[in-house]
């Protein structure tokens, strides 16, 4: 087990990147602790495949570096950096049996015979296959298969960490929850640093104790589940976690109140003078239908998901989300939207802006 | 579900009979009516039984040019497989280089087996060829003509340069199919270059090597021309194999009788391989699924 130290790191997939839209990876600094779950979580194409294969040595960063503890092993190759992966698709030695693809990472390292029995005995146990040992891994279900990768990982004692790309793309829906709650527990008795790459946030929400969110090349926030959802620090993240996601209005900040057309919206905070594009971000979980309180507010549509509804509406010629109670009356008279004022985030060119006490 | 009785359904099929019977059917017949006939001349036949069959069975002369056959095909294919293995594991993976690979490898396949013959025939020569004079310059005694390994050597050769091209090819197509994450997490699980062939490449391949071997065992099983043009049959009778042996008995000696029976068990050998290769590959998707 290690901590992984980022230090300085930025990738660029062209050999002489000029300005900061060359890289598809751009500057960052992170400390990965050792013994802890992270999931990495953005859309296609925003960085995090990139990201873990630096960390997995099977791409060399254009800039800085990066540590396994105190380690330099930026240019290490990816065997010396003894790493387990779990890929997008079950990669598994297919003409072995299930016991001789565990024994594997540990057969090329030279391991004795009866240490090999031993750990692929126990590693077995917790991936719940001792009854499967001697079959043929080929014939095994895909979610078998995803659990003999991440058996093979787990077989050296001393590995840094594991890697999982998105490893449940192929996963029945029902195994999924099954693995990632399997998963999870894993790491709860054995404290692997883990890093999980994902675009699925509810995957990323379950699995992870600090969720990376990345976008556009860059890390976002990096936060537990909880600070996601009540404090996105980038419009990003108010709208890529929840479900619907943040609601974003562009707004005007005058001290404690932001203006949304002329109208006033009350903040729990204050701001300084805010430039460039201002928002106000509010959960669809903290903003309520009323009658009498709050600003004017047209709604087009309910939908029923079962546990909640779902109110779609349209406030100063913007879209708005809100999340009425199951058993919420929405009647004609609901033509007014109130924000739950310690809810309300205001962002500045999408950022968020943090104020001082009112 | 109600279902209507309608015999006339039978007359679709007739185009596909049709075209069958005058495609193999008829054919085949022929082959098998000289079998079990026999003739004084005058085109008069008459009823000979299982003959010639009996008399195939019983002689050296068949069975030399089987064991001929099969020795060739066992020689060419354990040279090609693994040759092309080889080749196909070396050829860069992507980029210009690849493609120019790809049409130096399948150049020797666009070449019409007679003038893969002639090439060889005039190459190989002690007098004119670049290859025998330069051999024989060496101090090298060598003439395909005279001597019996020479000629084989110089068969073996030319259906190596010929062919190997093909199983390369093949294989080339099973590697370029595996996926980079195999190799990725061999790499991770610090698995040898052989571990990574022998685990993770040789299975990948195993479909398509058999389609390779197969092919080239049916070919290789029927190869006429190239020898034919090269040492035709000779020196002797070292380099006849079947096809060779077949044309002689019923082009050359007329014997339509013998060579019916030799073509019925010449092609039941290769339905029987082909049916056993096929049963395998059959077997081996099985597995895979």
């Amino acid at each position: 087990m290690a901590r992984i130290t980022l230090d300085n790191l930025a990738h660029s997939y062209l050999p002489d990147p000029r300005g900061e839209d060359d890289y598809a990876l751009k500057q960052l600094d992170h400390v990965w602790q050792d013994g802890e779950a992270y999931a990495l979580l953005g859309a296609s194409g925003c960085g995090k495949s990139t990201l873990l294969n630096i960390i997995s040595g099977l791409l060399q960063p254009s800039r800085g570096r990066i540590l396994f503890d105190d380690f330099d092993v930026t240019h290490a190759a990816t065997a010396e950096r003894n790493i387990a992966q779990v890929f997008q698709f079950p990669v598994v030695y297919d003409t072995m049996t299930v016991r001789q693809n565990l024994a594997f990472p540990l057969k090329n390292r030279g391991a004795s015979a009866s240490y090999i029995a031993q750990r692929v005995q126990t590693i077995a146990a917790m991936i719940g296959m001792e009854s499967v040992l001697d079959r043929k891994a080929r014939g095994l279900t895909a979610d078998a298969k995803q659990k003999i990768s991440l058996g093979r990982g787990m077989v050296r004692e001393d590995v840094n960490a594991l890697l999982f790309d998105e490893p449940l793309t192929v996963i029945d829906p029902h195994m999924k929850w099954e693995l990632r709650t399997q998963l999870k527990s894993l790491h709860r008795d054995f404290g692997h640093t883990m890093i999980y790459v994902t675009h699925d946030q509810t995957e990323a929400l379950t699995f992870a104790d600090k969720v990376v969110v990345m976008h556009d090349g860059r890390v976002v926030q990096i936060g537990t589940p909880e600070d996601l959802f009540e404090r996105p620090a980038h419009t990003f993240v108010g709208y890529f976690i929840g479900s619907p996601g943040m609601n974003v209005i562009p707004a005007k900040i005058e001290g404690a109140r932001a203006y949304v057309n002329g109208a006033e919206i009350a903040l729990e905070r204050g701001y300084t003078a805010l430039s460039g594009k201002v928002e106000i971000g509010v959960r669809p979980e903290f903003a309520r239908l009323s009658a009498t309180e709050g600003l004017p507010v047209r709604i087009r549509r309910v939908e029923d998901v079962g546990r909640h509804k779902i109110v779609r509406a349209e406030f100063f010629g913007h879209d708005i989300n809100i999340v009425a109670a199951e058993d919420e009356n929405i009647g004609s008279d609901k033509t007014r939207v109130a924000f739950d004022p310690a809810r309300v985030n205001v962002y500045a060119n999408d950022w968020l802006v943090e104020g001082s006490a009112a | 579900m109600q279902k209507t009785p309608n015999q006339k359904a039978w007359f679709l099929v007739l185009p596909v009979l049709v075209l069958v019977a005058f495609s193999a059917v008829i054919p085949l017949m022929t082959v098998v009516n000289y079998a079990v006939q026999d003739t004084f001349g005058n085109n008069r036949f008459f009823w000979a039984g299982l003959t010639w069959f009996d008399d195939l069975l019983a002689s050296d002369r068949m069975w030399n040019a089987l064991g001929r056959q099969v020795a060739f095909s066992a020689i060419i294919l354990a040279i090609e497989i693994p040759l092309g293995i080889f080749v196909a594991l070396n050829m860069p993976k992507r980029g210009v280089w690849a493609s120019v690979c790809l049409v130096l490898m399948a150049l020797p396949l666009l070449i019409p087996f007679n003038v893969v013959g002639t090439i060889w025939q005039i190459f190989g020569r002690v007098d004119i060829g670049l290859l025998g004079y330069a051999l024989s310059a060496a101090g090298i005694d060598y003439n395909y003509t005279q001597d019996a390994v020479d000629a084989w050597i110089t068969v073996v050769v030319m259906d190596v340069w010929h062919w190997t091209s093909l199983v390369a090819l093949l294989a080339y197509a099973g590697l370029q199919s595996i996926p980079g994450a195999y190799y990725q997490a061999a790499r991770i699980d610090q698995a040898s270059r052989w571990a990574v062939f022998r685990y993770i490449e040789l299975p990948k391949m195993a479909g398509v090597l058999m389609i390779a071997i197969l092919l080239r065992f049916m070919d290789s099983f029927m190869i006429y021309t190239e020898p034919f043009v090269v040492t035709g049959g000779g020196p002797g009778n070292a380099t006849t194999f079947l096809s060779i042996d077949l044309v002689k008995m019923a082009m050359g000696q007329f014997d339509l009788g013998p060579a019916g029976a030799f073509s019925l068990m010449y092609f039941l050998v290769i339905l029987a391989v082909s049916w056993a290769f096929y049963t395998v590959m059959v077997n081996l998707d099985k597995r895979e699924g």
